[in-house]
């Protein structure tokens, strides 16, 4: 599914990224732990492709094609989707008309036909059930006067109607409590199968008991310093960072 | 403005020699370059005019060369052009016969902006001057359409047939709100005027339709000095559509319009235009000057005049619908949209003059700039000393795209009664890299992510736009911008 080789990536000219390698297979969530300016969220930028985040050697491939020069917006439409830690305010443009854009963007580009406003009206209100949001945020502009968790509630919204093969979470935990993460963990359970694969960023491992990963990674520095099962994650809450990373030294 | 005066000298000088001399071929299609007396003369004879249009348009012509001598164009506006040679300029050509066989002829890129816009085939042959031999669809409409608003009292004619068939109505109201002298523009236009759209609504009577000048648009052309005319008597109420979303390609570089509402007692006026005008290249060559004035006066008590407009045409615009509130409660609303991109320049407000006791006007402006274009608001609020509890409430927003172009508030407020209430705020933003990053995340591409931003940023007015106008506005801004990004 995701085949990160090699990785390194700079950020006006200052390298952040330095030789990541990652592979995560179809159906596998793998989550990506590390302590504040690992490089966890430019990774994130990267693997997107926004403009800034330049890759200066090695490769990403997505389904086995290479995403190195492709636009953000193909990558999205290839089924790349990026939960973003910081959602954007958009003014004046009602959350159902943004949302049925990027549904009817993938879907062009999938050959299917556009979803009409009934559908759509439909499949996003059983979405939003399902994250207990309520209707009228349909209306409301994106993500104007959300608070910080209706935000992500919201990213994850998106996340269930765009149906992704690669999500990737940044930092999504952070700003809910705990019962907004209850809810938002069982969106992405809900979204997991055997086709689907997701990337889950996160500075804490309470995250890791809602949405159990198959594979947890460490970041540090700009390089993955450990890999591990799901217990890695509690290693780390019990021990901190300081200890793994001079471990790995 | 010297050379400008020394020209109007020259002219008038001309004038003199030929005042008796004059044969121009009245059955001419076209009347040669030039401005004088003979020309306003012959322009009102080609149209049978009767003697008293032919004295108005004299005045005003008189005026306008005063005006020139003594001042010239005005200056005042955030907008620069080389100056404009009256001489060279022609005041009359009938319309244009149709050439084109069919739209294999057409500039393909005028095409693609058609079905961009999404435009009805049979429609963008018309748009595109093609000859179109089966029936148009709209005609046999329009004529429907015609027949039902002739029941109900309504009268809509072009200015030409109003001035013949219902002269004491023109004599009333032409120049009632815009006076002949009110400004070089408005007096060149009253000189000079080619046609334009005349509507009258009697006491009562809710115009059951959009009246639009598209009902007109098989008939001929109105030219570069256009003149409207709209009464809404009491209690009656119209809705007028003005301009359409494709671009339309004119020879004329110079336009002057002048656009005149009464409104009397309980009565609204709803007045939308979409301008499209050709902006001209990348460097604004070859573009239109849109210098217009366009007016309404709240006459009645509880009146009320909406202007909504969305502009992303022209290579200059100048212009400032304005609601003169002398009615008690009469209600003066100003909705704009203004797109600039490239080498475009805007200039465009509204004037809210309140007279009346509890006179209450609104004002919205968006406007828009890209590439290293100028878009400037610039509004006066004026609240005379009668005009007890009178309340504005003003919003003008700039959002800028790139770093090469500019966005400029300018309001003027004048308050000379202490019980009004007068409110202005105003905003400028960017597009963020974020936003659009954001936006292309969710698979969106680079120009549909701008369009959606702007559109958001612009919501408020279109959403003041009728139904079908609002997704055509829509659909031009998007276009409007094509480029403007990275």
């Amino acid at each position: 599914m995701l085949e990160i080789k090699n990785l390194h990536a700079t950020v006006d000219g200052k390298e952040i990224l330095r030789g990541i390698n990652l592979t995560i297979k179809a159906g596998e969530v793998h989550a990506v732990m590390g302590p504040n300016g690992s490089g966890k969220s430019t990774l994130s930028y990267v693997l997107a492709g926004r403009d800034g985040y330049e890759v200066t050697q090695g490769d990403i491939l997505f389904h086995g094609r290479s995403l190195l020069g492709l636009e953000p917006e193909e990558r999205a439409r290839d089924g790349l989707f990026l939960a973003f830690q910081y959602p954007v305010e958009i003014p004046g443009v009602a959350n159902a008309t943004f949302l049925r854009s990027a549904v009817n963007a993938v879907r062009k580009h999938r050959g299917l036909a556009d979803m009409d406003a009934m559908t759509f009206l439909k499949t996003a209100k059983a979405k939003m059930k399902q994250l207990q949001m309520d209707e009228k945020f349909l209306q409301r502009a994106v993500n104007m006067g959300f608070s910080g968790g209706e935000k992500k509630r919201n990213e994850v919204f998106q996340m269930l109607m765009l149906e992704p093969t690669l999500a990737i979470l940044d930092e999504t935990d952070s700003g809910l409590d705990i019962d907004a993460l209850k809810i938002v963990a069982e969106g992405v359970n809900a979204l997991r199968g055997p086709e689907r694969s997701a990337l889950v960023i996160t500075h804490y491992q309470r995250l890791l008991d809602y949405i159990v990963p198959d594979v947890v990674h460490v970041l540090a520095g700009g390089r993955i310093i450990k890999t591990g099962g799901k217990d890695l994650a509690l290693e780390l809450e019990a021990k901190g960072y300081a200890d793994i990373i001079a471990d790995a030294a | 403005m010297a050379a400008n005066a020394q020209t109007i000298e020259t002219v008038e000088g001309l004038a003199g020699d030929y005042k008796y001399g004059f044969v121009t071929d009245i059955e001419s299609d076209i009347l040669a370059k030039g401005l004088s007396e003979d020309t306003v003369r012959f322009i009102s004879a080609k149209k049978g005019e009767p003697q008293w249009m032919l004295d108005w348009r004299l005045r005003a012509y008189k005026a306008w060369l005063r005006m020139a001598r003594e001042k010239g164009e005005p200056t005042w506006a955030k907008v620069s052009y080389p100056e404009i040679d009256f001489q060279d300029i022609h005041y009359y050509s009938a319309p244009k016969k149709k050439t084109l066989k069919s739209l294999d002829e057409v500039d393909p890129e005028l095409l693609a902006t058609y079905e961009k816009l999404g435009i009805p085939l049979k429609e963008r042959e018309i748009l595109a001057g093609v000859a179109v031999d089966a029936v148009f669809d709209s005609v046999s409409v329009a004529t429907t359409f015609k027949d039902k608003l002739k029941d109900m009292g309504i009268i809509f004619c072009s200015m030409s047939e109003a001035v013949r068939e219902h002269p004491e109505l023109v004599q009333k109201y032409l120049g009632s709100v815009v006076p002949v002298t009110d400004n070089f523009y408005a007096t060149l236009n009253s000189a000079v005027f080619s046609d334009g759209s005349f509507v009258y609504v009697p006491p009562g009577v809710r115009c059951p339709m959009e009246l639009s000048t598209y009902f007109r648009i098989n008939e001929a052309k109105t030219g570069q000095f256009e003149r409207t005319l709209l009464i809404c008597d009491k209690g009656a109420y119209v809705s007028y559509l003005e301009g359409c979303t494709a671009p339309m390609r004119d020879d004329n570089q110079l336009h002057a319009a002048v656009v005149e509402l009464v409104c009397l007692e309980d009565a609204e006026i709803r007045y939308a235009t979409v301008q499209n005008w050709y902006p001209g290249d990348k460097n604004g060559k070859g573009g239109i000057y849109n210098f217009v004035t366009k007016r309404g006066a709240c006459r009645g008590a509880r009146s009320k005049i909406s202007w909504t407009q969305v502009e992303t045409g022209s290579a200059i615009t100048w212009k400032y619908p304005s609601v003169i509130l002398q009615g008690d409660d009469s209600i003066g609303e100003f909705y704009s949209v203004a797109v600039t991109n490239n080498a475009q320049q805007a200039d465009t407000g509204t004037k809210m003059i309140h007279m009346g006791k509890n006179t209450k006007s609104t004002i919205i402006s968006k406007g828009i700039s890209a590439g290293k274009a100028q878009n400037t608001y610039r509004g006066l609020v004026r609240v005379m000393p009668g005009a007890a509890g009178a309340r504005n409430y003003s919003q003008c927003d700039s959002l800028l795209i790139g770093d090469r172009c500019g966005g400029h508030t300018v309001p003027y407020i004048e308050v000379k009664n202490r019980s009004a209430k007068v409110e202005h705020e105003a905003t400028t933003s960017r597009i963020s890299d974020d936003q659009l990053f954001y936006c292309r995340q969710r698979g969106l591409s680079e120009e549909d992510a701008v369009s959606t931003i702007v559109n958001g940023f612009c919501k408020e007015v279109l959403q003041k736009l009728p139904m079908e106008f609002a997704v055509e506005a829509q659909k031009l801004l998007g276009v409007s911008l094509e480029g403007s990004v990275g």
